[in-house]
C-alpha cells in the first residue's frame, strides 16, 4: 500500500516535472523541421518561473471563478496523472476513475475554462469559449466511442484492466483497436490545441481558441494554466499509450520494472513528439467551420472501429 | 374505531391529507395574506416532508402495504399502496417538494398586493397533493382522479399570471397535451382491466387484478403502446414535448420547478408501474423502442434548448433532453430483462431511477435559481442579463451547482446516472441478439454526444445570465433575493453534491426497488470494494469514486494555493484590455444568440430557422450603414410537422360537423329522433 | 489459421475503411487513389485466401486483379481525367457528412443481411461477408450521390470490388472462367465508358449526369 503511494507520488511529479520538457522537446522538433534554430529544451520552465514571479493584472470586474479557474485546471491534470498508469498499473487510486471519468474530469475542466473566458465580458472571451465548446461537444463523443471500442474489446473501461489485456501476447493487431487508435489522435489533436484545429502559438485575432478564452490571464494563473495545458498534452499521449500501446508498464511495482517503464516511456514521448511535429508541419490550420469535415471523420473512424469490432472480432 | 398505528402508508396520508385541508387554512387567513402565505407553505413544506419520511421508511421496509379506502363510488372503493416503487417516487416527489415550499415562502411574497396569491397556495398544494396520491394509488379509478386533479391544479398555476395572450395559449395547449394523454392512459387501463376480469365485471379495475392476469402478447402491446403514448405526452418525450417549452415557462417559477422537476416523474413512474409491474411480460422490442424514442428526446431536447435564449425555455427544453435519458435506461431494462439478464436490467433501472432523482433536484434547483433571477431583474430574457454573479453571489453558486450536475459533470450526481448509463450500454455484448449487441453501444455514442452539448448548454446559461457584464440596455436595480429562496436552493444544492460522491449509499437503499421490478441486485458487487467505491458488476470492469475525486481535488487545490501564497505577487485591478479600441461596450460582448452560433451553424438543418441581416444605410455615406439588423427566429419543426395538420384537420372537421349547428329547434328535434330510431334497432 | 483469419480481417476493414474514404472524398483525383488502394487490398486478401484454402486458381484473378484495378484502370481514368480537363471537384448531391451517416446504416444492414450466413458458414473468411456486401451497397450509394460522371463509374467498379470480395470470403471465389469474364466485362465496360463520356463532354461540354435530363422528350 505505502509502495503503492510511493508510486502514485512519482506520477504526479514525473507528468507535472516532465510536461513542459516534453513541450520543450515537441518545440524544438518543430524549429529544427522548418530548419530554424531552437531554444533549449527547457525553455517551457523557464517561461513558467518569469510568469510565476510576475504581479498580477485582473480586470475590475473579474469574479471567484476568474481567480479559480486556475488552480482547479492544474488540480485536475494532477489529479488525473494520479489514475492514469503511466510508470505501473498497481496504483491504489486507479480505482477511483475509470475512462469515462477520465474524459468527463477533462471536460470539467473545459467547463470551467470557458466560464472563465466569459467572466470579463470581452469579445474575445466568450469567442473562444463558444468556440471550445462547439469542439468540445463533437470531440467528445468522437473520443468516447474510441474508448468504447477498446473497452468493448477489453471488457472493461478499468484502465489498469485495459492495459493487462492490451499487454498480454494472446493479442495481436485487431483492426478495430487500429482504426479507434486513429480516431484517437485525430480527438487528442483536437483536444489539446495542436494545429489543424488551433494554434497554441498564435494569438492571431480570428483563429484563437483556446488562446482566446485565457486571454486575460496574467503572473502565475497564466503560469499555472500553461503548465496545466503541457500536463495535459502529456496525459493525453500516456492515456493513448495506455490503452493503445502498453508495452514496458510495470504490472506489479518493483524498482526494476518502475525504472524499464520509465525508459519506455521516454521513448514513446519521443516518439509521439516527432509524430505530433510530423502532423504540424503537414498541414495547415483549418478554417473553423472546417473542422467539423476534421472531427467528423475522427467520429466516422470510431464508428467503424466500433462496428468492425462487432463484425469482424 | 379501530387504532391508527403509525405505518408508512399512514404517513403518506397524513401528508396528502394535511395538502388538502390547506384549504380550510388559506380560507380562513384571507385577510393577512401576508402571514397566510407564511403558514400555507410552512404547512407544505411540513407535508412533504411527511411524504418523504414515509418514502424513506418503505423503501429501508422493503415491503409493500395496501389498504382500501371507502370512498367513492358504492362498490368501488379507493385503494392504496405503497411498495418500494411507489415509495422512492413519494421521496423524490417530497424530496423536491419540500426544498421548493421553503422557497416559495421567500418567493411568493414578491407576488403580495399585485396578484390572488390565495389562488397559487390552494392549487400549488393541491397539485402536490395530486402527485402524491398518483404514487398511492393501487387502481385505475383512483390513480386517474389524482392525475386529473395533478393536471388541472397543475393548468391553474399555468395559467396564473393570466392577463398575458401567451400565458392563456400555453396553458390552454397544456391542457389539450394533458387530457389527450389522459385519455391514452384511461384506455391502457381500460384493456388491462378488460382482460384482467372480463368486460362485465368492474373487479379488474384495481392493480391487483391486473398484476395477477396474463395478458395475451398482442393485447399486452396494446396496452402498453397506449400508455407510453398517454405518459410520454405528459413526461415530454419526443414529438409530443411541444407543451413543455410553452407551458414551464410562463408559470410562477416555484411551480416550474415543480412541474419540471417532479411532475414529468409521475409520467415516468406510471409508465415503470404498467410496464413492470402490472404486464411483467415484456418483450424487447418494446425496450428497443423506448430507446430509440429516448436518444431522439435527448438529442432533440439539448439542441433545441442549445439555440434558446429565454432562460425558462431553456431549462425546458432540457427537460425533454433528461427525461430522454431515463427513458433510454427504461429501455434498456426492458431488453436486459426480456433478454433474462436480471442483473444487467437491475444496474440499467437503477441508472434511470438514480437520473429521475437526479433531475429532479438539479432541474428543481435550476428553475429555482432562475426564478431568484426573474425575481430580481424581472426578465427572462439572457441577452439583457450578464454579471449577475457580484450582485446575486449565493444565487450564482447555487446555480452553478446546478449547472454543473445537469452537464454531467464529477463530482456531482449528474455523473453518476450518466455513468451508469454508459456502463449499462457497454454491457450489451451480454445480448444474445447480434442486433442489438451492435446498435446499443452506437447509442452510447449518441448519448456522450448529449452529454457534451448539454456541457456547451449550461456553459451559456451560466456565462451569459451571471459572468460578463450587464448586457442590457437600461440596469435595474439587482439584489440578493431573500434568505428562505437562498436556503431552498441551498438544500437542493448540497443533495446534488452528496448524491455525487455518496453514490454507493443510496444505490444500496435502492436496490429494492429494482429487485422488485427486475428480479436483479446490484448490491453484492456493487459494494465489493466499501462504500468509497462504486463499482456496478464487478470491480475489475469499472469503478469510480466521487468522494476521492472530489477530496483529491480540494486537496490539490489547497496544496497549490497555498504553494503559490507563500510569498505571493501583488494583484492589480484594472480595467478590461480592450486592444487600443476604447469604445467598447457591453453590448459588445458574446450573448445567447452569438454563443450557440457554431453549433446552430453545424446542427442547422434539426431547426426551422429563419435568419434574417438587414443594413440600414446612412444617407451621406452608402458604404458606411448606420446600423445592422439582425433577427432569428427559431421554431420547432415537429410543430409544422405534427401539430398543425393535426390542428388544421381538427378545425376541418368541425367545420363539418358544425353544418349541422342550424340553430332551428325543429332540426335539431330530428336528429334526437333518428338516433333514437337507429339506437332501437342496434339493440333490438 | 488465426493469424490468417487476423489479416483476412484486417484487409477486410482496409477494404470498408477505403469505401467510406471513397464517399468522403472530394478531389477525383484522390478518389482514384483510394480506388487503387482499395484493389491492392483486395488481390493481397484474394492471394492470402487463395494460399489457405490451396485453391490455386486464386493467385491468377489476385494477379488479375492487380494489374486490371491497381495498375490499368486507375492508368485509364487518369488519362480520362486529364483528357477531359475538366474540373477537380467531385459534385455531390447529398451533402457528405449524410452521406456518411447513409453509409453506417448501410454497414449496419449488411451486417443483419448476412446473419444467417455467418451462422451457417465454416470458412475463415465468413465474417468478412457483410463487409464486402457493404462495399456493394457503398458503390451504389456512391453511383446515386454523385453527380459527375467518372465518379459515377468508379462508384461501379467499387461494387465490382466489392462482390468480388464478396465472392472471394464466401466461396473461396468463383470458377477461374467466371472471373476472367467478369474481369473482361469490367475492362470493357470501362472502355465503353470511356468513350461515352467522350462523346457527352462532346456534346453537352460537361460531365454532369444531370445534363442527361435534356435528353427527355419535351412534354
Amino acid at each position: 500500500m505505502v509502495a503503492g503511494f510511493i508510486i502514485e507520488l512519482l506520477q504526479i511529479t514525473l507528468v507535472i516535472g516532465l510536461a513542459p520538457i516534453f513541450a520543450g522537446w515537441v518545440k524544438m522538433l518543430k524549429c529544427w523541421s522548418q530548419g530554424r534554430s531552437s531554444p533549449s529544451i527547457l525553455q517551457p520552465y523557464r517561461n513558467l518561473l518569469k510568469l510565476f514571479s510576475k504581479d498580477i493584472i485582473l480586470a475590475e470586474n473579474a469574479s471567484w471563478i476568474f481567480r479559480f479557474m486556475p488552480y482547479l485546471v492544474f488540480g485536475t491534470g494532477a489529479m488525473v496523472s494520479a489514475i492514469i498508469p503511466i510508470l505501473s498499473t498497481d496504483l491504489p487510486l486507479s480505482l477511483t476513475a475509470d475512462v469515462i471519468v477520465l474524459v468527463a474530469l477533462f471536460a470539467t475542466a473545459r467547463f470551467f475554462t470557458a466560464l472563465a473566458g466569459m467572466d470579463i465580458g470581452t469579445a474575445f472571451g466568450g469567442m473562444g469559449s463558444s468556440r471550445e465548446m462547439m469542439i468540445a461537444s463533437i470531440a467528445e463523443p468522437a473520443m468516447l466511442m474510441a474508448i468504447f471500442t477498446v473497452s468493448l474489446s477489453c471488457g472493461s473501461t478499468s484502465l489498469a484492466r485495459i492495459v493487462e489485456t492490451i499487454y498480454s501476447p494472446a493479442s495481436v493487431i485487431k483492426p478495430s483497436l487500429v482504426f479507434a487508435f486513429i480516431a484517437f489522435v485525430l480527438i487528442t489533436l483536437a483536444e489539446t490545441g495542436r494545429v489543424p484545429v488551433d494554434n497554441p502559438a498564435t494569438h492571431l485575432e480570428l483563429t484563437m481558441v483556446h488562446e482566446a478564452m485565457i486571454l486575460e490571464y496574467s503572473g502565475r494563473h497564466l503560469a499555472l494554466i500553461e503548465w496545466a495545458g503541457m500536463m495535459k498534452l502529456f496525459l493525453y499521449i500516456s492515456l493513448g499509450v495506455a490503452l493503445f500501446a502498453p508495452m514496458g508498464i510495470a504490472v506489479y511495482a518493483t524498482p526494476a520494472g518502475i525504472s524499464l517503464a520509465f525508459i519506455y516511456l521516454l521513448l514513446k514521448l519521443g516518439f509521439s513528439g516527432i509524430v505530433i511535429v510530423l502532423i504540424e508541419t503537414g498541414f495547415a490550420k483549418m478554417r473553423l467551420f472546417r473542422l467539423t469535415e476534421f472531427l467528423g471523420a475522427a467520429f466516422l473512424m470510431a464508428t467503424l472501429g466500433m462496428l468492425s469490432f462487432f463484425m469482424l472480432e | 374505531m379501530t387504532q391508527v398505528t403509525l405505518t408508512p402508508l399512514s404517513l403518506a396520508s397524513f401528508a396528502v391529507i394535511l395538502l388538502i385541508a390547506q384549504t380550510a387554512v388559506v380560507s380562513i387567513l384571507i385577510k393577512n395574506e401576508k402571514l397566510m402565505t407564511t403558514v400555507c407553505f410552512c404547512l407544505s413544506a411540513i407535508a412533504s416532508f411527511a411524504a418523504t419520511a414515509a418514502g424513506v421508511w418503505t423503501v429501508s421496509l422493503g415491503t409493500a402495504r395496501s389498504a382500501i379506502m371507502e370512498l367513492g363510488l358504492p362498490g368501488l372503493p379507493f385503494h392504496l399502496r405503497l411498495d418500494p416503487l411507489s415509495g422512492y417516487f413519494l421521496v423524490l416527489i417530497g424530496l423536491l417538494s419540500f426544498f421548493v415550499s421553503i422557497y416559495s415562502i421567500g418567493y411568493v411574497k414578491g407576488f403580495l398586493g399585485r396578484r390572488p396569491v390565495a389562488r397559487l397556495c390552494v392549487f400549488y398544494n393541491l397539485f402536490l397533493a395530486g402527485m402524491f396520491m398518483v404514487v398511492l394509488a393501487d387502481d385505475a379509478l383512483f390513480f386517474l382522479i389524482s392525475w386529473e386533479t395533478m393536471a388541472a391544479a397543475s393548468y391553474f398555476l399555468v395559467m396564473f399570471e393570466d392577463e398575458q395572450v401567451e400565458n392563456r395559449r400555453a396553458a390552454f395547449l397544456y391542457i389539450v397535451v394533458a387530457h389527450v394523454g389522459a385519455v391514452a392512459i384511461l384506455l391502457a387501463f381500460g384493456v388491462m382491466a378488460g382482460l384482467a376480469a372480463g368486460f362485465d365485471d368492474f373487479s379488474g379495475f384495481t392493480f391487483d387484478a391486473m398484476r395477477q392476469a396474463e395478458f395475451p402478447a398482442e393485447w399486452a402491446t396494446v396496452a402498453f403502446l397506449l400508455a407510453f403514448f398517454g405518459f410520454g405526452a405528459k413526461a415530454g418525450i419526443v414529438p409530443l414535448h411541444v407543451w413543455l417549452p410553452e407551458a414551464h415557462p410562463v408559470a410562477p417559477s416555484n411551480i416550474s420547478a415543480l412541474m419540471s422537476g417532479v411532475m414529468l416523474k409521475t409520467a415516468i413512474y406510471g409508465l415503470l408501474r404498467v410496464a413492470f409491474d402490472l404486464i411483467k411480460n415484456i418483450p424487447w422490442w418494446w425496450g428497443a423502442l423506448v430507446i430509440v424514442i429516448g436518444i431522439i428526446s435527448a438529442l432533440i431536447g439539448i439542441l433545441y434548448a442549445m439555440m434558446e435564449k429565454d432562460i425558462k425555455r431553456l431549462l425546458a427544453y432540457s427537460s425533454v433532453e433528461n427525461i430522454g435519458i431515463i427513458m433510454i435506461g427504461i429501455g434498456m431494462t426492458m431488453v436486459f430483462k426480456a433478454f433474462g439478464q436480471e442483473i444487467l436490467a437491475a444496474l440499467s433501472l437503477i441508472a434511470a431511477l438514480y437520473h429521475a432523482m437526479n433531475h429532479a433536484l438539479f432541474k428543481g434547483l435550476l428553475f429555482m435559481g432562475a426564478g431568484a433571477v426573474l425575481h430580481a431583474t424581472h426578465e427572462r430574457n439572457m441577452e439583457e442579463m450578464g454579471g449577475l454573479i457580484h450582485k446575486m453571489p449565493w444565487t450564482a453558486v447555487f446555480f452553478l451547482v446546478g449547472c454543473i450536475s445537469i452537464s454531467a459533470l464529477p463530482p456531482f450526481n449528474g455523473f453518476v446516472s450518466e455513468w451508469l448509463t454508459f456502463q449499462a450500454f457497454l454491457l450489451s455484448p451480454s445480448l444474445p441478439s447480434p442486433m442489438m449487441k451492435l446498435l446499443m453501444p452506437l447509442g452510447a455514442a449518441l448519448l456522450a454526444l448529449t452529454a457534451a452539448l448539454a456541457a456547451a448548454c449550461f456553459v451559456k446559461a451560466f456565462g451569459v445570465t451571471f459572468l460578463g457584464q450587464w448586457r442590457g440596455h437600461n440596469r435595474p436595480q439587482v439584489h440578493e433575493v431573500c434568505w428562505s429562496m437562498r436556503i431552498g436552493m441551498g438544500m437542493a444544492a448540497l443533495s446534488c453534491l452528496l448524491l455525487g460522491i455518496l453514490p454507493t449509499v443510496f444505490i444500496n437503499c435502492m436496490d429494492v426497488v429494482a429487485e422488485h421490478l427486475t428480479g436483479g441486485k446490484l448490491t453484492t458487487s456493487a459494494n465489493a470494494l466499501g462504500w468509497i467505491w462504486l463499482t456496478p458488476i464487478a470491480p475489475e470492469r469499472a469503478s469510480y469514486s466521487g468522494l476521492v475525486v472530489f477530496l483529491g481535488t480540494i486537496a490539490i487545490y489547497a496544496i497549490v494555493y497555498i504553494i503559490l501564497h507563500v510569498n505571493p505577487g501583488k494583484i492589480h485591478r484594472g480595467p478590461i484590455w480592450d486592444c487600443g479600441f476604447e469604445k467598447l461596450t457591453n453590448r459588445m460582448q458574446y450573448n445567447a444568440t452569438s454563443f450557440s452560433m457554431p453549433l446552430r451553424r453545424i446542427f442547422g438543418f434539426i431547426f426551422n430557422l429563419k435568419e434574417e441581416v438587414r443594413l440600414v444605410p446612412q444617407q451621406a455615406h452608402s458604404a458606411f450603414p448606420k446600423k445592422l439588423i439582425y433577427s432569428l427566429r427559431i421554431r420547432d419543426r415537429f410543430w409544422n410537422w405534427i401539430y398543425k395538420p393535426i390542428a388544421s384537420t381538427s378545425f376541418w372537421i368541425s367545420r363539418k360537423v358544425g353544418r349541422l349547428q342550424q340553430g332551428r329547434i325543429n332540426t335539431y328535434l330530428i336528429y334526437s329522433f333518428i338516433t333514437i330510431i337507429f339506437l332501437l334497432l342496434f339493440v333490438r | 489459421m488465426e493469424t490468417i483469419t487476423q489479416i483476412n480481417s484486417f484487409l477486410a476493414a482496409l477494404v470498408l475503411l477505403t469505401a467510406f474514404g471513397m464517399l468522403s472524398q472530394k478531389r477525383i483525383s484522390s478518389l482514384i487513389h483510394l480506388f487503387t488502394w482499395q484493389g491492392l487490398f483486395l488481390s493481397i486478401n484474394t492471394a492470402i485466401v487463395g494460399y489457405v484454402a490451396g485453391r490455386h486458381h486464386l493467385y491468377i484473378s489476385s494477379i488479375l486483379t492487380l494489374s486490371l484495378k491497381v495498375i490499368l484502370l486507375p492508368y485509364i481514368l487518369h488519362v480520362l481525367i486529364a483528357r477531359l480537363k475538366h474540373r477537380k471537384d467531385v459534385e455531390t448531391v447529398v451533402n457528405i457528412p449524410t452521406t456518411m451517416l447513409i453509409g453506417i446504416v448501410l454497414v449496419i444492414f449488411s451486417y443483419h443481411l448476412t446473419a444467417p450466413v455467418r451462422e451457417l458458414s465454416t470458412f475463415i473468411t465468413r465474417s468478412t461477408l457483410a463487409i464486402a456486401l457493404a462495399t456493394v451497397m457503398i458503390g451504389l450509394l456512391m453511383m446515386i450521390t454523385r453527380r459527375h460522371a467518372v465518379t459515377q463509374i468508379i462508384g461501379f467498379l467499387a461494387m465490382e470490388n466489392g462482390l468480388f470480395f464478396a465472392a472471394t470470403s464466401t466461396t473461396y471465389g468463383m470458377p477461374l472462367v467466371v472471373e476472367l469474364g467478369v474481369a473482361l466485362d469490367v475492362l470493357i465496360a470501362a472502355f465503353i465508358f470511356g468513350m461515352f463520356f467522350f462523346q457527352i463532354h462532346t456534346t453537352f461540354d460537361s460531365l454532369d449526369v444531370d445534363q442527361m435530363a435534356r435528353l427527355k422528350e419535351e412534354s
